[in-house]
C-alpha cells in the first residue's frame, strides 16, 4: 500500500477534541439526565413524596409517639384529633385495641419500602439472569424459558401469588417469595427482547472475536446497554410489589398481626368500616401515596431515560 | 514469499428455515472458494452485495468455522474442534469492522475497549496493560489522554483509529478489513488507508481487505480477488486486473466504476437481470443468467479457475477465446 499524496493532513488527527471541562462524564449524563426529568413536574412531585416516606420510615423509631404495637385499653377507637372526641394523645386516633394509628402507618412504612426493595431486587436478579440466558442462546434454551414465562403472565399475578402463599404458608417472606416470582417474567421478557437486539451490534462480535467468553459478553459487554428500559420497569415493580403485598396482606395471607403492615392493617380494621372511619382510611391512603408517587417517578424516568423523546 | 493463508475448497452453507415442518434450505454463502494469501501482502476481495466477502470475513476470524474444506492460517488448520488452536489464532487474525458507530461498545472508556483483548489473552499487570493501551493509541495517531474517554466524544474517522488501535494491540499478523473506510467521508478515508499503509510498513501486516470500492482497491492491493455469488471468479495481480479484466463480470464492474476524467469516454457495460438466489443458484457457470457471452457450455458445466497470463479466471469465454472474437 502506498501512501495518498493529496491527502497528507495528518497533523490534525486527534487534536480536534475539545479539552472537557473538568467534569467527569458521569456527572455530565447526571446533569443531561436531571435535566429531562425535572421538565416532568408531576415525576418531580413524585420523587420529593417519595423521598419524604423513606425519610419517615428511617425515622420512624425517632418519631412515633408511641411503640407500633403498643395497646391502650383505656383509648380504643379514639378519632383523630380534628373529629369530635379525638385527642392531642392520638393525633391519626386508635384502632380496635387502642394502638396509635400514626405510629402504626410509620412503622408500616419500613415495611412497604422492605418489600419492595426486596421483591424488586428478586425480581430483578432472577429476571435479568434468565433472560440473558434466554436472548444469548436462543434455540431451545430461548423457547423453553420463554414458554414457561408465558404459563406464569397468564394466570392473574393476584392469583398466582395467593397460590403460592397457600402452598408456601401464610407470611411476609413467603409473599414476598411468591411476589418476586410473579413479577419476574417482565424483566425476563425485558432482557431478551433488548439483548437480542444487542447482540447483533458489531462490537459484540468485536468482542467474540477477540476472545471474550459468553459470560464475559453477556454480563460485560451487553447487559450494560440494555439498562435503561429496566431502571424503569424496575421502579414500576417496585409500586407494584407494594400494591401486591398489601392485598396479600389484606387477605390475611401476607404479614401477619400484629405487624404494622398496611393492607394488614386495613384487614384487621373490615369490621369497623361503618363505626369508625379512620382505621380504614389512614392505611389506604398511605398505600395510595406511596404507590401514586412511585408510578409517578417511573413515568418520569422513563420520559428522560428514552432516547427517542430526547430534543437535541 | 511463503502463504500466510491457504484455503482449500471453502464453503459455508446457512441453514434457511421455512417453518416448522419443512425442510430447511441451504444457502451457500461460499462455495469452493480456493485461494492463498502471501505473507505481507494485501489482498483484495471485491463484489457486490450477498456476493460472500463478509462471510469469507467471518470465517477467516473463526466468527464461524466453514461448514466444508479446509482453512490454513499461519501453519494451523481451522477445525473448529481444537479450542486451543482458535486461542493461538486470535492474536494472529484480527478484524476491522465496517462501521465505526457500532463497532465500539457505547458503555466502554477507550481504554477498556483496547485493554480487554490483553485481559482476555494475555498475563499483563493492568500497568502494563495501560501502557501498551497509551502506545496502541500512539500507533494510530490518537493521544494517550484519549485514553478515559467514551467513543461517543470521537468522530468517525477518529473511532475507525480505535477500532484500529485494538485490532492491533494483540500484535496479529493478518488484519481483516471489512470495508474499513466505506462508512467515512472521502477525506476522512485517505487518512485512515494512510495509517493503513504505515502500519502495514511497521509491523508487517498481511491485509485482507474486503471492498466494494474499485477505487480504493485499485490504491491499496496488491492482488485482487472477484466473487461472485459466493465464488471466486477472478484472482489477478491489480495491475493486470485493472489494465486487462478478463472474467466478464469484472469487465462489467470496472465499466461501472465512475471515472475522473469526464472526457474518458468508458463503454458502460450493463448487465442485464438479478443476482441469482444463493440458495438455487442456476447450474453451470452461476453467471450465465446475465452473461452476453453464455453459451450451452456454460449453462452446463461448471467453470474451474484456470490460470491465463498473470490472471486465474473461471470462465469458458475466456478458456475458449469466445470473448476476443466476440470484441474483434
Amino acid at each position: 500500500m502506498s501512501h495518498i499524496s493529496a491527502q497528507e493532513a495528518e497533523e490534525g488527527v486527534g487534536t480536534d477534541i475539545p479539552d472537557r471541562p473538568k467534569k467527569s462524564v458521569r456527572r455530565q449524563m447526571l446533569q443531561e439526565f436531571w435535566y429531562y426529568f425535572s421538565e416532568n413536574k408531576g415525576a418531580v412531585l413524585g420523587l420529593v413524596v417519595f423521598v419524604l416516606i423513606v425519610a419517615t420510615a428511617i425515622a420512624a423509631p425517632l418519631i412515633a409517639p408511641y411503640s407500633p404495637i403498643a395497646t391502650n385499653s383505656q383509648a380504643q377507637l379514639v378519632p383523630p384529633v380534628w373529629a369530635d372526641g379525638g385527642s392531642w394523645n392520638y393525633l391519626l386516633g386508635t384502632d380496635a385495641i387502642g394502638r396509635d394509628m400514626l405510629s402504626r402507618l410509620l412503622f408500616g412504612a419500613q415495611y412497604s419500602l422492605f418489600i419492595g426493595v426486596v421483591v424488586v431486587f428478586v425480581a430483578v436478579t432472577v429476571g435479568i439472569s434468565v433472560g440473558l440466558i434466554a436472548g444469548y442462546y436462543g434455540g431451545w434454551i430461548d423457547t423453553v424459558i420463554m414458554r414457561v414465562m408465558d404459563v406464569i403472565l397468564a394466570f392473574p399475578s393476584l392469583l398466582l401469588a395467593l397460590v403460592l402463599v397457600a402452598v408456601l404458608g401464610p407470611g411476609l417472606t413467603n409473599a414476598m417469595i411468591a411476589i418476586a416470582l410473579v413479577l419476574q417474567p417482565h424483566f425476563v421478557r425485558l432482557t431478551r427482547a433488548s439483548v437480542m437486539a444487542e447482540k447483533r451490534r458489531e462490537y459484540v462480535t468485536a468482542a467474540k472475536v477477540v476472545g471474550a467468553g459468553p459470560f464475559r459478553l453477556m454480563v460485560v459487554t451487553i447487559l450494560p446497554n440494555c439498562l435503561g428500559p429496566l431502571i424503569v420497569q424496575a421502579t414500576l415493580s417496585f409500586s407494584n410489589a407494594i400494591l401486591d403485598a398489601a392485598a396479600l396482606g389484606f387477605l390475611g395471607m401476607g404479614a401477619q398481626p400484629p405487624t404494622p403492615e398496611w393492607g394488614t392493617m386495613l384487614a384487621e380494621a373490615r369490621e369497623f368500616i361503618l363505626r369508625a372511619w379512620w382505621v380504614v382510611t389512614f392505611p389506604g391512603l398511605a398505600i395510595l401515596v406511596t404507590v401514586l408517587a412511585i408510578n409517578l417517578v417511573g413515568d418520569g424516568l422513563r420520559d428522560a431515560l428514552d432516547p427517542k423523546m430526547k430534543r437535541s | 514469499m511463503n502463504a500466510i493463508v491457504t484455503a482449500k475448497d471453502v464453503s459455508q452453507v446457512y441453514e434457511v428455515r421455512r417453518g416448522m415442518f419443512a425442510k430447511p434450505l441451504g444457502l451457500k454463502a461460499v462455495k469452493d472458494a480456493s485461494f492463498s494469501v502471501e505473507e505481507g501482502e494485501t489482498l483484495a476481495i471485491v463484489g457486490e452485495s450477498g456476493c460472500g466477502k463478509s462471510t469469507l470475513a467471518r470465517m477467516l476470524t473463526m466468527i464461524e468455522t466453514p461448514s466444508d474444506g479446509s482453512l490454513t492460517i499461519d501453519g494451523i488448520t481451522i477445525t473448529g474442534d481444537d479450542p486451543g488452536d482458535v486461542r493461538k489464532l486470535r492474536s494472529t487474525v484480527q478484524i476491522v469492522f465496517q462501521n465505526p458507530y457500532g463497532a465500539l461498545n457505547p458503555r466502554q472508556k477507550v481504554g477498556s475497549i483496547l485493554e480487554e483483548p490483553l485481559k482476555i489473552n494475555t498475563k499483563l499487570s493492568s500497568a502494563e496493560r495501560r501502557q501498551k493501551a497509551e502506545q496502541a493509541l500512539a500507533e494510530v495517531g490518537l493521544r494517550p489522554e484519549h485514553y478515559g474517554r467514551y467513543p461517543h466524544m470521537f468522530s468517525g474517522g477518529q473511532r475507525q483509529r480505535i477500532a484500529i488501535a485494538r485490532a492491533i494491540i494483540l500484535e496479529p499478523k493478518i488484519l481483516v478489513l471489512d470495508e474499513p473506510v466505506s462508512a467515512l467521508d472521502v477525506s476522512i478515508q485517505a487518512q485512515i488507508l494512510n495509517l493503513l499503509a504505515d502500519l502495514q510498513d511497521r509491523l508487517g501486516l498481511t491485509y485482507i481487505f474486503i471492498s466494494h470500492d474499485l477505487s480504493v482497491v485499485k490504491h491499496v492491493a496488491d492482488r485482487v480477488m472477484v466473487m461472485y455469488l459466493g465464488r471466486p471468479v477472478e484472482i489477478a495481480p491489480v495491475e493486470a486486473l485493472y489494465a486487462n479484466p478478463l472474467h466478464p463480470y469484472t469487465r462489467a464492474l470496472l465499466s461501472a466504476t465512475p471515472a475522473t476524467d469526464p472526457k474518458s469516454k468508458g463503454q458502460r457495460i450493463r448487465l442485464t437481470g438479478e443476482l441469482p438466489s444463493p440458495i438455487s443458484p442456476p447450474p453451470g457457470c452461476s453467471f450465465n443468467p446475465r452473461c452476453p457471452f453464455a453459451n450451452e457450455r456454460c449453462r452446463a458445466e461448471r467453470p474451474e479457475l484456470t490460470q491465463h497470463g498473470p490472471t486465474r479466471v473461471a470462465c469458458f469465454a475466456v478458456e475458449e477465446g469466445r470473448i476476443e472474437m466476440a470484441a474483434a
